[in-house]
């Protein structure tokens, strides 16, 4: 009785290693190609990458760096709020060398569907409150609480959790020293980021 | 010829006479919790019917070798490696309704519909009437689902299998949310009982 | 971790409510739920075996799966060791407190394909809970679980008396009144 169950278990336990094994590259491909095209999604074209991990908030941070031809065309900052709704919101923020946001796109939430749900959505009002605006000018609160940032209707808390993960991906931004070596670099739009990243 | 009919009749049997859902009402927890959109409550259905299939044929095949006593424990075993080589294969395959059936991959192991049809059909039968009763079963489970996440989809939130059909604004999100899929399978359940159910 | 246990035990006993709103352990809410006593007393074994299941679940992950790297044989090891669990409880109880055991006995078995006790240690291991948290998660869930059993239980001895359509009658209009009851439980979103 006891040997046939042995038998049993243990030859399942080997054949969900040996399925294990196969997929095991695969699984980890599918999670690095859907990074790297949401880095894709929120940054203009590029042809190289380093990574580099930040501190923010007691997390680590993963920021990635995009250069075309050597020179640096933006960073690409996968960031997560513990403040959902439903759970975790993770999501890519993409940002320009002098802070403005190019584009951000929702890598996971379990939000409400049909309220919080829509942060995914292309054009939404809290992505719009967002692309195309500099980081550092922008009150990344709702409206609701002093901020600039328009919230999804009914879906308050979604939209406060999508604010703070922003938030800590221009913290890690920041904390990167992009902006510090483009004030001392280009003279031309020094000007303007140095006002701007004391706000 | 007639035993072809035979075998089909016995596939067809677990679609609308067996119905896992409307009928037996075993398998709820699946039934509700992933029927938000049409193409959740497919992936789900399909899912569950590979597992009910491989384990079925595994469980007939292995019946007689299997003491009684240690029965239900051996049946679980099987039962969740074929969940686990599922769970592996969907990651690794399709990441992004992965992603959108969370937890309720790894809980197709207490999904009552594998265990009952494996105490109930596969340990009393040959290989091929078992794997023809998780096809039927399968894809009873399966259209039902479907079909409950079409409905709470369309009413919900004015699509189906993600076209948005443009009335979005229209429609009581409710549905979409916890209450509406307990309403929504309850009154599919009434539609069941009034047309379909014959003696 | 900003996360306090506070809104852990708010967050599932009402707002993440299992049954009602992450829709895990149906099976016994329709099945045993047709009268307050038998539902209590199942509320009461749940939360026996969840808060047990939540230790030894969480110990195995940490420090046996995951030294091993085997974390991908977590469906396997997890209903096992419930299953494992809930027989080990069932032979103590037995011995130990025939009272108890008389009281709680017959609901145990059943625990084992109650699919809130298998979802519940998934979840707190995705939600990477400490020991103390997951124990808070897991008896806070089991609570929520006896709640919303015993409230649909009072509606369905109610229900018993009524006259109900033919096609209504059974598994339809408890579905149906379990709708109405979470969107009770829908006005607590919000609250952490």
């Amino acid at each position: 009785m006891i040997v046939v169950l042995f038998v049993i278990t243990f030859s399942s336990a080997l054949f969900v290693g040996v399925v294990h094994s196969i997929t095991e590259e695969p699984i980890r491909e599918a999670a690095l190609r859907a990074e790297t095209q949401s880095i894709r999604n929120v940054l203009p074209e590029f042809d190289a990458t380093q990574v580099e991990m930040i501190r923010v908030d007691e997390e680590e941070v993963k920021l990635t760096k995009a250069t075309k031809d050597g020179k640096l065309v933006g960073c690409a900052v996968l960031s997560v709020s513990h403040s959902g709704f439903g759970g975790d919101v993770q999501m890519m923020v993409g940002y320009l060398p002098d802070g403005t946001i190019y584009n951000i796109n929702v890598l996971s939430q379990k939000e409400t569907p049909g309220l919080g749900t829509h942060m995914t959505d292309e054009d939404n009002v809290l992505l719009k409150s967002f692309q195309g605006h500099n980081a550092g000018v922008v009150n990344m609160t709702v409206r609701k609480d002093g901020g600039d940032v328009d919230a999804l209707t009914a879906a308050t808390i979604s939209s406060r959790a999508y604010c703070d993960a922003v938030r800590k991906s221009y913290e890690a931004f920041k904390l990167s020293g992009v902006l510090d070596t483009l004030k001392s670099g280009s003279a031309l739009s020094a000007g303007t980021t140095s006002e701007l990243a004391t706000e | 010829m007639s035993i072809l009919k035979d075998k089909l009749l016995l596939a067809w049997k677990g679609v609308i006479k067996e119905n896992p859902t409307f009928v037996l009402v075993l398998g709820m927890c699946p039934t509700l919790g992933t029927t938000t959109s049409a193409t959740n409550g497919f992936g789900m259905g399909i899912a569950t019917m590979a597992v009910l299939i491989m384990s079925n044929m595994v469980i007939s095949l292995i019946k007689n070798v299997i003491p009684d006593k240690v029965r239900i424990p051996s049946f679980i075993v099987v039962i969740a490696s074929f969940v686990t080589i599922i769970e592996m294969l969907m990651q690794a395959y399709l990441p992004a309704l992965y992603a959108s059936l969370g937890v309720f991959i790894p809980l197709i192991v207490v999904n009552c519909i594998i265990l009952g049809r494996a105490e109930a059909f596969a340990s009393k039968n040959g290989v091929l009437d078992s794997a023809l009763d998780g096809i039927g079963i399968g894809v009873g489970f399966t259209l039902s689902l479907t079909f409950i996440g079409a409905v709470r989809e369309i009413l919900g939130a004015g699509a189906i299998f993600g076209f948005n059909l443009g009335i979005s604004s229209y429609m009581p999100l409710v549905l979409i949310l916890a209450p509406g899929g307990f309403m929504v399978l309850g009154f599919a359940m009434v539609l069941f009982n009034k047309f379909l159910k014959r003696s | 971790m900003e996360i306090t246990y506070f809104a852990i035990i708010i967050g599932s006993i009402f707002v993440n409510n299992v049954v009602l709103s992450q829709f895990l352990g149906i099976c016994p809410f329709l099945g045993v739920s047709s009268k307050v006593e038998t539902s209590l007393g199942m509320g009461a074994a749940v939360t026996f075996v969840m808060a047990l299941s939540s230790i030894v679940v969480w110990l195995i992950q940490y420090y046996v799966l995951q030294p091993l790297g085997i974390e991908y044989m977590q469906t396997i090891v997890f209903i096992l060791v419930i299953a494992a669990l809930v027989q080990m409880v069932e032979i103590i109880l037995k011995k130990v407190s025939p009272s108890l055991y008389g009281a709680l006995g017959i609901f145990l078995p059943l625990i084992t394909t109650n699919c809130a006790v298998l979802g519940v240690a998934i979840l707190m291991i995705q939600k990477k809970y400490t020991l103390l948290q997951s124990f808070t998660y897991s008896v806070s869930t089991a609570v929520g679980f006896a709640l919303a059993l015993v409230i649909f239980a009072g509606i369905r001895e109610r229900l018993e008396l009524d006259e109900v359509p033919e096609a209504f009658k059974g598994v339809p209009i408890a579905l149906i009144t379990a709708s109405i009851l979470a969107m009770a439980f829908m006005g607590f979103s919000g609250l952490v």
